[in-house]
């Protein structure tokens, strides 16, 4: 008797389930919107359904590269793609991204001019990425552990704290550091820099406690060294774990990176895409709310004043813009460069 | 077909779509170059100073491995066939134990134990010795393969040696054999299925493991499984990824047909 209940039961939900579905499918625009996961507040998306009663299908990803790999598979139809800069410009070059109409946007102008000039870095005109978060790499410390507050790259290379830093396993990052020590651009497609830079890396590869990504800041609060290479975002929050740990982007400069979303040429219902940046990045209120839940320097102006001056003066939430005169962001390398330095990388791991 | 043939017909599917198939791509992606034209260069890429680096340091790990594997289990599994203890099941239970739990969370609880800051080197520093630096070593990452790998080498050596008669052990001391004449001359040869499916069910995953050596090695030491990662992952050269996977396939290819043959002249059944 209670199997066949339980039987009934099943069908009753199956197709209670698959009526929702086709009701849904048939009368909502729905868009579909790729992301990182985490990196943004899942609220805003209910109640972005609730203003305007455009369905938004949420679809994560881990990586840059995860992502990248899950768009061009092309299983699934994106409308709308948020992407590290270096992502969002290999889907412009493969013409994956369509100009965005900013004049459906009327909250555009609450985005910063100077996040504006950093996306003009690859994105001439600003017409394909809208930016949405941005940070810098740096060097989080303990103040416990070093001798003085680091400054520049030089602490991971003079061997004074062999054993005792963890550098970022990375290979773009980790020829960024080399090439920023070494006074060349870390956009450099110079096969002789690049060769100083990978013998820097090698020189430097006993001293080195660990190459980790994510797990930098676990082990940074965990005090198991006493300097490691991180990105801004995970810096702060790893300072709000440990009070003796503290983040500085070094003198001799470093990456700037830049969140973008794009909307992919397959999209056909440009205005709700647009319609959702315009609530999600560009509304003062939500992007306020969004910022909140992700907790990394917001694109959005309006947001950024209206915080209490102890974060927006906190340089390693929000680096000064001066400061930030050497860092660059990454250019998209031709791929016989790119190639070169994958070799280059393994040489370094294999040593 | 007769019918019993159709009882295989879900393995057969299987096989087919998740063993076949699969091998198929990588087959096609590893004798192929970019633009789809056949090459060998991929499969060749192995004989780089740098992949056969990588290679050779892998199957040094893998030996040490399976032989520290060897040298744990089987003077385990003659102390549990002579031990007096009704309860053996409950032994190859505890000794199991640790493979009902996910392997990278083990990993990654070793990880936190061989810790500079880890509980290891807090209960040595109770005694004043160390810290040491045990974790980002070659020796990680060989006790970490020993440690996943163990349950593998236990189980077939212990069923062969339990299997082994009674009577013929008997006879041997009967006729004047001696304790270590008995291990040599009749224990071992015939546990030597056992040993050879222990051999081959730790070297090969220890051959080609990624995870263990990027949690425990600290992302310093670079074996073939790594290598080839970073092809598929981070590089995103496919072509290569797949020759080099091809490569090593063949190698473990060669490792079980060597086995096979060992097992046929043996003429004996089967742990697996």
């Amino acid at each position: 008797m209670k199997k066949r209940l339980f039987a009934l039961l099943m069908t009753g939900t199956l197709i209670a389930g698959s009526l929702c579905g086709c009701e849904n499918k048939n009368d909502v625009p729905t868009i579909t919107v790729f992301n990182y996961g985490m990196y943004i507040d899942p609220d805003i998306l209910d109640q972005f359904t609730e203003e305007t009663g455009i369905r938004v299908l949420y679809e994560e990803a881990q990586t840059p590269e995860e992502l990248y790999a899950k768009y061009s598979s092309g299983a699934i139809r994106y409308d709308a793609v948020c992407s590290s800069e270096y992502i969002i410009m290999k889907l412009m070059e493969e013409g994956s991204l369509q100009p965005i109409d900013y004049s459906k946007f009327e909250h555009i102008d609450n985005i910063s001019d100077e996040v504006w000039s950093f996306c003009a870095t690859f994105d001439e005109d600003n017409q394909y990425a809208l930016p949405y978060f941005w940070g810098t790499v740096g060097i989080v410390y303990n103040k416990d552990m070093v001798l003085e507050p680091p400054v520049s790259w030089d602490v991971l290379f003079n061997g004074e704290y062999a054993g005792n830093f963890i550098m970022q396993n990375s290979m773009r990052d980790a020829f960024m550091i080399a090439c920023k020590y070494l006074g060349y651009s870390c956009n450099t497609t110079d096969p002789d820099e690049l060769a100083a830079a990978r013998d820097l890396l090698i020189a430097q590869k006993p001293d080195v406690m660990s190459y980790l990504v994510d797990e930098v800041r676990d082990e940074m609060i965990a005090e198991s060294a006493a300097l490691g290479v991180i990105y801004s975002g995970d810096g702060s929050l790893a300072k709000e774990s440990n009070d003796s740990l503290e983040y500085i982007v070094p003198s001799d400069g470093s990456n700037l990176w830049v969140d973008c979303w794009g909307i992919t040429s397959e999209c056909i219902n440009t205005d709700a895409v647009c319609q959702f940046l315009d609530y999600v990045v560009c509304r003062e209120d939500i992007a306020m709310q969004n910022f909140e839940y992700v907790y990394y320097p917001s694109s959005n102006q309006a947001v950024i004043d209206a915080l209490p001056d102890e974060i927006k003066n906190d340089p390693t939430f929000m680096p000064d813009i001066d400061s930030l005169d050497n860092c660059e962001v990454y250019q998209l390398l031709d791929e016989d460069t790119m190639a070169l330095m994958d070799e280059m990388w393994k040489q370094i791991k294999a040593n | 077909m007769t019918k019993r043939k159709y009882v295989s017909l879900p393995y057969l599917i299987w096989m087919i779509a998740f063993i076949v198939l699969p091998l198929v791509f990588v087959g096609y992606y590893a004798f192929t170059a970019k633009d789809g034209a056949f090459t060998l260069t991929n499969i060749f890429a192995i004989l780089d100073p740098l992949h056969r680096k990588a290679m050779i340091l892998s199957i040094l790990l893998a030996l040490i491995c399976t032989v520290v594997c060897f040298l744990v289990a089987y003077p385990l599994a003659l102390v549990l066939r002579y031990i007096n203890f009704t309860n053996k099941g409950l032994v190859i239970v505890i000794l199991i134990l640790p493979m009902w739990m996910n392997s990278i969370l083990r990993i990654l609880a070793l990880q936190m134990i061989l810790n500079k800051n880890g509980i290891l080197n807090m209960i040595l520093s109770r005694f004043s010795i160390g810290p040491f630096e045990m974790l980002n070593t070659r020796g990680a990452i060989i006790f970490g393969m020993v440690y996943d790998f163990l349950p593998y080498m236990i189980l077939p050596i212990y069923n062969a040696v339990m299997d082994i008669d009674a009577d013929l052990l008997d006879a041997a001391s009967d006729l004047g054999a001696s304790k270590p004449t008995r291990l040599f001359k009749i224990i071992l040869p015939l546990s030597k299925p056992g040993i050879i499916s222990g051999i081959t069910m730790v070297f090969i995953p220890a051959l080609t493991s990624f995870v263990i050596p990027d949690v425990l090695g600290g992302g310093k030491i670079q074996l073939i499984g790594n290598v080839i990662e970073q092809e598929f992952v981070t590089s995103m050269n496919w072509h290569l990824g797949a020759g080099l996977s091809f490569a090593l396939l063949i190698f473990v290819i060669i490792g079980l047909l060597f086995t096979q043959r060992q097992e046929t002249k043996e003429k004996e059944s089967n742990v697996w």
